[in-house]
């Protein structure tokens, strides 16, 4: 700007000197000779330099004034341009201080009252917007808050693989997994690509073939175990969009499955060997009634034995079943009524008993196998039916001291002790119930006793079940009640494209960043600086999540310098037994993985992040964006280009500041308000926005 | 002269049914317990049926019957696995494996016997 001044004044002042000069010559040659000779003789070299003098003051004069009336004008205009231009991007709330020109005044005065009706405008099309969208909103929070109360892991993605929602269940799935888990990262850093790959391929055909959507898969992820991964179809416009996983960890009930099988073989082998043996002694004895007496005697031993292993066989298998069934199903925190509800059900569906209720407590929750317990319950039931015709029995639930008491009654003829107990040790294989399983391995499992009383007076009796009470605080339901939830979910990526690869031709609104910032011990990498804190924040599709953040503190192996100290606050003992960097970088690179980089005064922490590359064996070759360099970009006439002044000229709120990762947010908020901007000066891919910073002059300093 | 059984079974109470039952079908008939007596018995005895367990100590029935068949010298002597496994895939490896034919325990001594016969072409 300076020099576009200087060079108008110099032109201007060359202008107005030769003008004068001309004027001059051409009074010269106008002159006749006389005249011109009367001339010489006025012009003393003391006239021609006071007339030079005052050419030179007039021309300087009219410079000055010219330089003024710049000064008034083109400046003021610029500036006007830079804050009108403002308004309209990012901080609709900036106002031009007016100055230059009357015009020109008047022209900011302008500009401010279009910005006050367009701020007006724009606060009543917002209200519009969101009462319009509140209903979408409340769609997706009701969807959302349903996902993270599922209990089943859900894991949503696209058509490529990134995933666009996860619950609870999921991270706590995934929980040993770094921060593999994550809005935009690809699903398979979680699951074998082939595997995921070929679901998808499924679901494709079945789409095609007008089936069923669904498949299902079973995998080893890299944190171990086994899950059961069942895939359904998203369908927009009849075509796949993305799909749903569900997802459970089967490794326990795989191994128990596995355990089965080799029990069953093992039964079968065992029993046809045995049958063998005892077929052919029989059918040699039977063929040959004439064989000698020692012969016979030896085919029949056979057969004794055979059939003596064989029951003892039996007996393993059947206790080792047992055991195996006992495992199946999980305790859990049950309402007492509802316990109550299905073992009625069971008793009278299957054995078409009449069934009451006698004092049920409904506040009681108990810790028990609902099923096996139903099962008992119902075989008990159906031995009072086929053995003693009781046609009638009931339930009561009530809370003893440290447990819940669930009662069988039945009014008629008693049942001995003995019988009671026979009752307890058999398996339950009365009336329509057909399980390995006892009355007395049930009642173990849940810790507890069972007990036979009768009341002869009376002509009743119960079998009473003492079961563990549910912790105080039924769990699955408190969760519910939490207002903020982290934001697991963003189906606006639906809409990302697949190429990775050529990320300068994205947009920058489609892209992942992880904004990051640092605070070291001092100002020199190279001097031997070290890290002592990251922080660091997603941004996805626009959207800063706020759940999806990274913070550490490092310890750095050396004293810190009572400076750094005064800027950060973080004093040497807060360092103490924090991870080294060795330990950090691989997971930050995790954290940051397929996502673009960006940093205020990035190329300072790139710095220190490239310095460990060797030592961690990783390399951070993401691109990078620096917000210094975009403001740059955006005002090169700016004072100052340090966080808070940018902080400040876009509206961001300033919280936190020197905590690596309050940094980072203020770094992700400003990075986000300039977007539009870089928009309206034509930066909307990586590429443009990294050639654009590239060119200024802060680009060069180097660390 | 009498044709020759070899029977290759490590549960004794079964080689007893089956010694007699071919004893009493003519049969000149010799008995092992492992897989590794039954290759030895084979060269020695010169069966011509072999009946032949497929779980055994020492080789499994599958790893004897796999030698004869792959050996000139003795694939011609017939082999019967007999074996309480008896899923078909099971049944498909024995018959793969050069099994003349498979049968699977619990079996009638009568079809077995009727069996034998007819493959030694009697």
């Amino acid at each position: 700007m300076n020099a576009r001044l200087a060079a108008a004044v110099t032109l201007f002042a060359g202008a107005a000197l030769a003008v004068i000069a001309a004027g001059a010559a051409a009074l010269v040659a106008d002159l006749a000779p006389e005249e011109r000779a009367q001339l010489a003789s006025l012009a003393t070299p003391a006239r021609i330099g006071l007339a030079a003098v005052f050419a030179a003051a007039l021309v300087a004069v009219l410079g000055v004034l010219l330089w003024r009336l710049f000064e008034q004008t083109v400046g003021p205009a610029a500036r006007l341009a830079g804050g009108a231009r403002l308004i309209a991007g990012a901080n609709p709330g900036h106002r031009i201080a007016p100055e230059g020109l009357p015009e020109l005044r008047d022209a900011a005065a302008g500009v401010n009252a279009l910005a006050e009706s367009h701020a007006a405008l724009q606060a009543d099309l917002d209200a519009k917007i969101a009462a319009a969208r509140a209903d979408l909103e409340n769609e997706r929070t009701r969807l959302a808050a349903l996902m993270s109360e599922l209990a089943q892991a859900v894991v949503v993605c696209n058509r490529e693989g990134r995933i666009l929602l996860y619950n609870a269940a999921a991270q706590r799935l995934f929980a040993g997994d770094g921060a593999a888990l994550g809005l935009g990262r690809s699903v398979f850093g979680l699951l074998d690509r082939a595997l995921v790959v070929h679901a998808v391929d499924e679901l494709e055909r079945r789409l095609g073939a007008g089936q069923e959507q669904a498949t299902q898969f079973v995998t080893a992820p890299p944190a171990g175990g086994l899950l059961r991964v069942h895939a359904a179809a998203v369908i927009a416009q009849d075509r796949l969009d993305g799909y749903v996983l569900l997802l459970a960890d089967v490794t326990t009930e795989i191994e128990a499955d596995a355990r089965r099988v080799a029990l069953f073989q093992g039964l079968t082998e065992t029993t046809r060997a045995a049958l063998a043996n005892i077929r052919a002694a029989i059918e040699n004895l039977l063929e040959y009634p004439d064989m000698a007496p020692e012969r016979r005697a030896r085919f029949a031993g056979i057969i004794r034995d055979e059939a003596v292993r064989l029951s003892e066989r039996l007996d393993g298998a059947t206790a080792a079943l047992s055991e195996e069934l006992k495992v199946q199903w999980p305790l859990e925190d049950v309402r007492g009524e509802d316990l109550v509800t299905l073992a009625r059900r069971r008793v009278e569906s299957r054995h078409g008993l009449l069934t009451k209720l006698e004092d049920v407590d409904a506040a009681l929750w108990v810790r028990a196998d609902s099923f096996s317990l139903a099962q008992g319950l119902a075989y008990l039931a159906g031995r009072l039916k086929d053995e003693f015709e009781i046609r009638e029995v009931r339930f009561r639930l009530q809370r003893g001291e440290r447990h819940a008491h669930l009662d069988l009654l039945w009014r008629g003829a008693p049942l001995s002790s003995e019988t009671a107990f026979a009752w307890e040790n058999d398996a339950f294989r009365a009336g329509g119930e057909d399980s390995p399983l006892t009355l007395k391995a049930v009642v173990e499992r849940h810790g507890g006793e069972s007990w036979y009383r009768r009341d002869l007076p009376s002509q009743s009796a119960y079998f009473r079940f003492v079961l563990p009470l549910a912790g105080t605080a039924p769990r699955g339901r408190v969760a519910a009640a939490t207002a903020s939830r982290p934001e697991f979910y963003d189906f606006d990526l639906f809409r990302a494209s697949a190429a990775y690869s050529a990320l300068d031709e994205r947009p920058l609104a489609e892209l992942g960043f992880t904004v990051f910032d640092t605070e070291t011990t001092g100002l020199q990498p190279s001097a031997g600086d070290e890290i002592i804190s990251l922080g660091a924040v997603r941004i996805v599709n626009g959207r800063l999540l706020t759940g999806e953040t990274f913070e550490q503190l490092v310890d750095p192996d050396r004293p810190l310098s009572p400076e750094s100290v005064a800027v950060h606050g973080i004093t040497p003992d807060l360092l103490d037994g924090q991870p080294r960097i060795v330990e950090v970088l691989p997971r930050f690179h995790r954290f940051a993985e397929e996502t673009v980089l960006v940093g205020h005064n990035a190329a300072f922490d790139m710095r220190f992040l490239q310095i460990k590359e060797p030592v961690i064996g990783l390399r951070f070759d993401q691109p990078v964006l620096d917000t210094l360099l975009l403001s740059q970009v955006l005002d090169p006439q700016a004072q100052s280009h340090g966080l808070e002044a940018i902080a400040a000229r876009l509206g961001v709120d300033v919280v936190g500041r020197h905590t690596a990762l309050g940094d980072a947010l203020v770094t992700a908020d400003v990075f986000l308000r300039m977007l539009p901007l870089l928009a309206q000066r034509g930066i909307r891919t990586l590429g443009e926005a990294r050639t654009a910073s590239q060119a200024t002059q802060y680009a060069r300093v180097a660390y | 002269m009498a044709k020759r059984i070899l029977i290759a079974d490590d549960e004794p109470n079964i080689v007893a049914s089956l010694e007699f039952l071919m004893e009493q079908a003519g049969y000149e008939v010799k008995a092992v317990a492992d897989g590794n007596e039954a290759l030895a018995a084979v060269a020695s005895f010169r069966p011509d049926l072999v009946l032949l367990d497929v779980m055994m100590p020492g080789r499994s029935g599958y790893e004897v019957c796999e030698k004869l068949k792959g050996d000139a010298a003795t694939r011609g002597v017939k082999v019967v696995m007999l074996s309480a496994k008896g899923r078909d895939v099971e049944v498909a490896k024995g018959i793969d494996l050069g099994a003349d034919a498979y049968v699977t325990k619990p079996f009638s001594t009568r079809e077995l016997a009727a069996k034998v016969r007819e493959m030694l072409g009697e």
